[in-house]
């Protein structure tokens, strides 16, 4: 199935009602410094087109840059990285948003239900942990705030480690704007992982799109 | 608007095909039940054999029955005859078929092109159609036993619905033993025209039917039965059991359905959105219905426990703690003053409530009625219950009985019992809030007084009290989100 690059699959959430990292696109060295600087360091910068669903595999993602020549330089080696079957690619230059918590959320289409919005903890561990729980798009606001209940790691959503307790209406606004989204059928699956509690609020730091 | 099933649950009259002298076969154990249950109605027994089976004359075509004298026909006929039964039998005033047997999309392409066909004769002859490849249907309120298996089970207001025929009679089996009973059951089969969410709608409007029960394995169209049954659990509620949530046992359900299991996660998901009950095992799924069954729903989730003694009271209370949908009620300041002037000061002051054997005749039934009456409890369980009747059985069955003034003190202990219980269930019913009674001695001695007494209470006496609560908070959960939907 053909995925939408990086920066058509932020967009796409964002106009959903998604809360995304702050960004913008370059396309060499120099217009992502410049990116860069408008931002504020530090910064993330990925390689991104249609063809590359899997930065972090290929070690297309350069987080942490803290200056422009750090910025900069990763620019200009992650371009030279591209390979021909990349095809067009271009750069993403995002702020380096921090929390100690990560969820991961998304849309997947069930053959048997159809469009289901789903919620999980995420992070390295997300896979063994598999606490992940789904609802039938579409979500009502109820809906929405029963699906954060059924995690199992209800206290990872408390006061934490010095950070405050997720705002669960603001994380229910991007499961339902996740279920704004499936009711646009060319849409077959969403993933925003990681989902990175800034000051209680999710911010999806990558977006996947997946279409017919 | 859901397809009415009067004709499958109520029918005026009853045709079984196949018939044989064969007592082994489905022919001949569908008429014998359909006789033997205390159906009303004309029945009749289509046959290749002329003369009599149980008494009863075969007739030699279903063309021979008298116009309007059976509208429900249960095919034991081989996939072959049906097509030609069923054209003829509709002409006959026939408006349902339940088709027993099997051969059709549990075995291959040609069942599947079979199954295909009868669906659109039945569609084109405005029959409802269940099965094929299903056991039966079972109605006490009409007395109708068609199916080819046992056990036929009380009457009672949980119907069941089931993509398993045996897990039917695992139902009617539990229902027999608690004397839980039965509104409706249903093996649903190959489920071809008439699906279980058909069954719920029709379930749901049925004044005789309180809750559904229904166990499932794969759901072809999940999106539409979602959506169905998620306006049937604003008005009942419908509790499910599902098998094949393992890798394992979705390869045996795929093999024994041909439907495809779906991810677990998707489904418990769908569940809880749909405001389905789900149990985690059978045994659990009937004790989840047989309290929906009987008990009240309850206004909220504070739990107060009882208890004559410690033990059984603290493990309550840790199960009642951890259940994320029930809370240990705090004991209310004027209970405790009321307890107070009931008890030696020995007994706890706190929830769970242990009488610490300080409890003199009155205690238990005036503890029951006054915990119910609080108003910031919403429901009870009563453990401990039984002692009395269980010294009174090792007295009665000793040595020493009658003599010695046994007889009158084992006639006042099993009195005491059935007293408890019955001060159990009139809580319930006066106050509004479920009381769940618990014993080991429900398995262990059901002869018991306290247990015999609950049971003829109509209740159920749980077999312990993580059965109880597990119950409970199925009741808790559903009064919940019912609340929160309307």
């Amino acid at each position: 199935m053909p995925t939408l690059s990086e920066a058509d699959s932020r967009r796409l959430v964002e106009d959903a009602g998604v809360a995304v990292s702050p960004w913008a696109t370059a396309s060499d060295s120099g217009s992502a410094v410049e990116a860069a600087e408008a931002l504020g360091f530090p910064v993330v910068v990925k390689l991104c087109g249609e063809a590359i669903a899997h930065k972090t595999e290929r070690g297309l993602v350069r987080l942490g840059l803290s200056s422009p020549d750090e910025a900069g330089e990763a620019a200009t080696d992650l371009l030279a990285t591209a390979r021909p079957e990349d095809g067009e690619v271009g750069l993403i230059v995002s702020t380096m948003v921090h929390g100690n918590r990560e969820l991961i959320a998304g849309l997947v289409r069930d053959e048997q239900f159809g469009p289901c919005v789903m919620l999980g903890v995420g992070g390295i561990l997300a896979e063994a942990v598999a606490d992940v729980a789904f609802r039938l798009a579409p979500l009502e606001r109820g809906d929405a705030l029963d699906l954060i209940d059924d995690l199992g790691a209800q206290s990872l959503l408390d006061e934490f480690r010095g950070e405050p307790a997720v705002d669960r209406e603001a994380l229910a606004d991007t499961l339902l704007a996740l279920s704004r989204i499936a009711e646009d059928a060319s849409v077959l699956s969403v993933d925003l992982n990681p989902l990175i509690v800034v000051d209680g609020r999710p911010v999806a730091a990558d977006a996947l799109v997946e279409t017919a | 608007m859901a397809r009415d099933l009067t004709p499958l649950f109520e029918p005026r009259g009853v045709v079984v095909t196949g018939v044989s002298n064969h007592p082994g076969k489905f022919g001949f154990v569908a008429l014998h039940n359909v006789l033997s249950c205390g159906f009303s109605g004309p029945v009749f027994a289509v046959g290749r054999e002329e003369g009599e089976v149980l008494g009863h004359p075969v007739l030699a075509s279903v063309a021979d029955l008298p116009d309007g004298g059976a509208d429900l026909l249960v095919l034991c006929t081989p996939v072959g005859a049906n097509e030609e039964i069923v054209r003829i039998a509709a002409a006959r005033g026939v408006r349902a078929v339940f088709c027993a047997a099997g051969g059709y999309s549990e075995t291959g392409s040609e069942g599947i092109e079979a199954e295909a066909r009868l669906m659109a004769l039945a569609d084109d002859l405005g029959l409802i159609l269940a099965g094929p490849n299903g056991q039966g249907v079972v109605s006490p309120p009409v007395g109708l036993c068609a199916q080819i298996v046992a056990p036929y089970p009380p009457r009672g207001r949980i119907a069941v619905a089931s993509q398993s025929g045996n897990f039917v009679s695992t139902f009617l089996n539990y229902a027999g033993q608690t004397g839980i009973g039965i509104s409706r059951a249903v093996s649903a089969g190959n489920a071809a025209a008439t699906s279980i969410a058909d069954y719920l709608e029709w379930f749901a409007d049925d004044p005789e039917t309180d809750v559904a029960l229904c166990y499932l394995e794969g759901l072809p169209d999940g999106r539409a039965f979602y959506e169905r049954v998620r306006e049937v659990t604003l008005r009942m509620p419908v509790v499910v059991v599902k098998g094949g949530t393992t890798d394992g046992g979705q390869r045996a359900a795929a093999s024994h359905t041909g439907s495809l299991a779906s991810d677990d996660r998707i489904f418990d998901g769908m569940v809880r959105q749909a405001g389905l009950v789900r149990a985690a095992t059978i045994e659990s799924a009937f004790e989840a219905a047989a309290t929906f069954a009987t008990q009240p729903l309850p206004a909220g989730n504070r739990v107060v426990v009882l208890s004559t003694a410690g033990g059984w009271g603290v493990v309550t209370a840790d199960a009642v703690t951890a259940h994320p949908d029930l809370a240990l009620a705090p004991l209310p300041d004027d209970l405790r003053a009321a307890i107070d002037g009931m008890l030696p000061p020995r007994w706890s002051r706190n929830n769970p409530v242990d009488l610490a054997g300080g409890e003199t005749r009155d205690t238990i039934p005036d503890l029951l009625d006054l915990t119910a009456a609080h108003p910031e409890v919403d429901a009870i369980v009563q453990l401990g219950l039984g002692i009395q009747g269980n010294t009174a059985a090792l007295t009665r069955s000793g040595p020493f009985h009658p003599d010695h003034g046994l007889e009158r003190i084992v006639d006042f202990h099993e009195r005491q019992e059935r007293r408890y219980a019955e001060a159990a269930a009139a809580a319930a019913d006066a106050h509004g809030k479920p009381v769940l009674v618990a014993s080991e001695l429900a398995v262990a001695r059901p002869d018991n007084p306290m247990v015999a007494a609950v049971r003829d209470s109509g209740r159920l006496c749980y077999a312990s009290a993580d059965r109880a609560v597990t119950a409970l908070g199925h009741l808790v959960r559903y009064a919940a989100r019912r609340r929160a939907r309307t």
